[in-house]
């Protein structure tokens, strides 16, 4: 059995699933428009998400479809559009599940084909990255109901992966000299996830200053009243962040420790490193500016949008553009 | 960088700052004046290293590579002076990087001390008195009770056994928890300035240099051994370890199939290492991911190439100089350029400069190297003479010539005389000014010896960084109360009220009503009694 063969074949399925989980959730966007802005909606799940009442079980409303069948019964049009944009919900989760099982298995049969961790050059980090995305994502769609990210977080795991099959791809091979270390599986490791959960808060930054912009100009409508209310997009980004950012530290240390074995200096500001450390700051920044009064809300969101622009240009622009010792891009 | 995490309601907001009060209101305001500009500062302080360090990215740095900072200029001779004179080419020991970075530790040491200090004092500081009003609380549960027998210790117990802080007074629990994310804040913040302590002590007392070995020679950890040596500015050329190495063999394997061909596969170099001066060699071997290490001095393989072997005989018919000359690779197949130079020549000196190519091949686009491996190993050389030359003492570049003073030889056509040699090759000088013979090749390893004082430091502080960073971010802090209202008409009444100091936190609500049934049952443990009435 050719195991790569069948690990590419996963992953351009993969696309095609994600991509088709990203028109269902388009088009749940569009049908949501022909329901008017209707503050109700976002009533329904506000107890939950603003976790400032008390006695209902928090999860189990959140869980819930944001649609349940109370006080439409006089709008009967009315209601089967919402059914209508639900099941588009219902139907990108499902694709995008699909998509993440055919991922995982991308991912596991190219290690089995590599004997190795699956992370040696930009096609297998994309890839892995994307997998720790996806499975982010969902946990979270299981967990407080976050499939509202839907949309974003397919158009970047189509891209993502849609990217890695066609420019990134490299065949399978040995890893350099220089990459074998047991940091390899953990520096990387840690990147990815991390990179994962800074992908996942940058969307939610991006939605919240969507939401937040509509809310100041009083044009709260279609998609965005089914987005929770700014303040829980706020916590929720920060959680991302928060999560992200020790396991950013780390990675950081991880790749110093690292390159005092494999280089000799733990830091020699080699243009990936450098990047990092733009990342860290920028991310430190946005903690900061998160409990600084006349920061916090959309200027802390956009500092997060750069700090994720940083890690996007790190991983794209710095191993396409720029040589250093971190060129293993392999494209 | 004051972290005044989270919105409190304002009710509570006196109470967490205790020294506050002392200061007056004057001293309050300006403590919050300094507070707001230090956190705006040291925000601003960020971004500016944040993007100052960019240029260093994207410019070429001359400690990196001070190859392609002399490219950069001349292929920029406008801007490449301006760069020069900004400190473009060193951006991360330039005035103004430093500036930012020391400005920055200044700002968080200015924030972290007093911090510190206000820190320890809530360690024994009493939890916060109980609101009058818990209603008014972002969380709020209240159930009736049937008796209020030993409720209150009751409530505390359960607290204490949830590691909150308890307080028992005017027939009130107050509780708060979370005390470690402070804490946690702090040791992320002083473990910074730890790191930048462990950086200043490496690169004053440490020393790194690289020093090129051919194969089958040796390493003397002397000072003028090395090919360049950079170190502190308290570190003294008597602190090198006297250890000596012997590089036996080199051992290299590249990627020969069509998928990424010519990738490096194995690195692996066999040495002999004597510790210090007299003791018994030890054999072990030298790899990418594995330095050897000497006392504190580590030896680390970081790089390779050829050296082809070599015998140039001169006019007189004498041996002018035989051995391995180490060329210098300039690809990925390395082709590798370097200068043979026979200064003792007679009557006149001789010099080569050319190529060594591993993996020859003459196509139309000239020699080349088509594979990193030596397959096919040939010298290209162009050859030059001239009288001897006195010696001055002035160190050159032995990889490069200086052909000052010296004579292209010339073809019959007159063009500048060309020749390969492959192992075992002789080429004769025109007008019998000598001749010269490649004898073979051999590998030479590039090996750093070097010590970072201040590592472990560094280490310990990164660790405790991350510890601190993930207690100042997990940990969530809380603060409860408890309060029981005797009623004349009926049942007692207890109420518990609650407040999240982080925003990251859920279930807050979920506790509070959990908590005020739970007190509501007669004992713990027994099925439900009561039933606690949950109302925000």
């Amino acid at each position: 059995m050719n195991l790569e063969y069948y690990s590419n074949l996963a992953f351009v399925t993969s696309v095609v699933a994600y991509a088709l989980a990203m028109l269902a959730h388009a088009a749940e966007w569009a049908t949501a428009r022909r329901v008017d802005a209707d503050v109700s909606v976002e009533e329904v799940r506000e107890p939950a998400l603003a976790a400032v009442t008390t006695g209902q079980n928090a999860r189990s409303a959140q869980a819930a479809a944001p649609i349940e069948s109370s006080q439409t019964a006089a709008r009967p049009s009315k209601e089967a559009d919402r059914k209508r944009v639900d099941q588009f919900g219902r139907v990108g989760v499902a694709l995008t599940i699909i998509g993440l099982a055919l991922s995982v298995g991308g991912v596991v049969l190219r290690g089995l084909a590599a004997h190795r961790a699956p992370w040696g050059n930009m096609f297998e980090f994309t890839t892995a990255a994307m997998v720790f995305v996806v499975a982010a994502y969902l946990i979270m769609v299981w967990r407080v109901g976050l499939r509202w990210l839907g949309l974003p977080v397919t158009l970047l795991a189509t891209i993502g992966n849609g990217l890695a099959v066609t420019v990134f791809y490299v065949a399978v091979a040995p890893l350099v000299p220089a990459l074998h270390s047991v940091w390899f599986i953990i520096h990387i490791a840690a990147a990815a996830i991390a990179g994962a959960a800074f992908n996942v808060g940058g969307l939610m930054a991006i939605l919240y200053l969507i939401k937040k912009r509509a809310e100041e100009r009083g044009q709260v409508r279609g998609y965005l009243t089914r987005l929770p209310s700014v303040r829980r997009m706020d916590v929720l980004t920060y959680r991302f962040h928060a999560f992200a950012f020790p396991l950013w530290t780390f990675t950081v240390a991880a790749g110093a420790i690292w390159a005092e074995y494999a280089w000799g200096r733990y830091w020699g500001w080699d243009p990936k490193e450098t990047w990092a450390l733009v990342t860290w700051v920028i991310y430190a920044c946005y903690l900061h500016a998160r409990s600084t009064a006349g920061w916090r809300g959309s200027r802390a969101a956009v500092i997060a949008i750069v700090g994720l622009a940083s890690f996007w240009f790190n991983f794209i622009g710095i191993n396409l553009l720029v040589s250093g010792l971190h060129s293993y891009a392999g494209v | 960088m004051t972290d005044t995490q989270t919105r409190v309601s304002p009710a509570a907001e006196p109470a967490q700052r205790p020294e506050l009060p002392a200061l007056g209101p004057g001293g309050a305001l300006r403590f919050l004046w300094t507070q707001l500009t230090s956190m705006r500062t040291a925000l601003v302080l960020l971004f500016a290293l944040a993007l100052t360090a960019i240029p260093g990215s994207l410019v070429p740095q001359r400690k990196v590579s001070p190859v392609a900072v002399s490219d950069f200029i001349r292929e920029h001779p406008r801007i490449g002076p301006i760069y020069d004179s900004i400190g473009m080419f060193n951006v991360y020991s330039s005035p103004w990087f430093s500036a930012i970075y020391l400005l920055l530790f200044l700002s968080l040491a200015g924030c972290i001390v007093p911090r510190v200090a206000v820190y320890v004092k809530a360690l024994e500081a009493r939890p916060p008195a109980t609101p009058r009003n818990l209603g008014r609380l972002p969380a709020y549960a209240k159930a009736d009770v049937v008796t209020t027998d030993r409720l209150l210790e009751r409530a505390a117990a359960t607290l204490r056994r949830q590691r909150y802080r308890v307080d028992i007074r005017d027939g009130s629990v107050a509780a708060e928890r979370g005390y470690l994310r402070e804490a946690g804040n702090l040791l992320f913040h002083v473990s910074l300035l730890v790191l930048l302590l462990g950086v200043a002590i490496g690169s004053l007392f440490g020393f790194r240099g690289t020093s090129l070995v051919v194969v089958g020679q040796g390493f003397a950890n002397n000072i003028t051994q090395y090919d360049d040596f950079s170190a502190g500015a308290s570190f003294r050329d008597s602190d090198l370890r006297p250890f000596s190495l012997t590089v036996k063999d080199f051992r290299v394997r590249f990627e020969t199939s069509s998928v990424q061909r010519g990738a490096a596969r194995l690195f692996a170099a066999d040495v002999e290492v004597v510790d210090r001066s007299g003791a018994a060699p030890r054999s072990t071997t030298l790899e990418v991911n594995k330095p050897i290490q000497v006392g504190r001095t580590k030896v680390h393989l970081i790089g390779h190439g050829y050296a082809p072997k070599v015998t140039v005989k001169d006019g007189n018919g004498d041996i002018a100089y035989s051995g391995p000359v180490a060329f210098l690779p300039q690809d990925g197949n390395f082709s590798s350029a370097g200068a043979i130079k026979a200064p003792d020549a007679r009557p006149e000196r001789l010099a080569f400069q050319g190529f060594f190519l591993p993996t020859a091949v003459v196509d139309d686009q000239g020699p080349r190297s088509v594979f990193p491996d030596a397959l096919n190993p040939a010298v290209f050389l162009n050859a030059w003479y001239g009288p001897p030359k006195v010696e001055t003492g002035v160190p050159e570049n032995v990889y490069s010539l200086d052909t000052t003073g010296l004579t292209q030889f010339k073809d019959e056509t007159g063009d500048p005389l060309r020749f390969a040699l492959q192992t075992g090759d002789l080429i004769r000088l025109p007008d019998g000014k000598g001749s010269i013979q490649m004898d073979g090749w051999v590998r030479w390893v590039k090996v750093q010896v070097g010590e970072t004082p201040g590592l472990p430091i560094s280490l310990g502080a990164i660790g405790a960084a991350v510890l601190g960073l993930c207690l100042s971010l997990f940990v969530r802090p809380r603060r409860l109360w408890i309060k029981i209202s005797e009623r004349e008409d009926g049942p007692s009444l207890v109420e518990v009220g609650g407040l999240d100091r982080a925003d990251a936190r859920a279930g807050l609500s979920d506790d509070v009503a959990e908590l005020a049934n739970q007190l509501s049952r007669p004992e713990p443990g027994l099925p439900e009694g009561s039933k606690g009435s949950g109302a925000t």
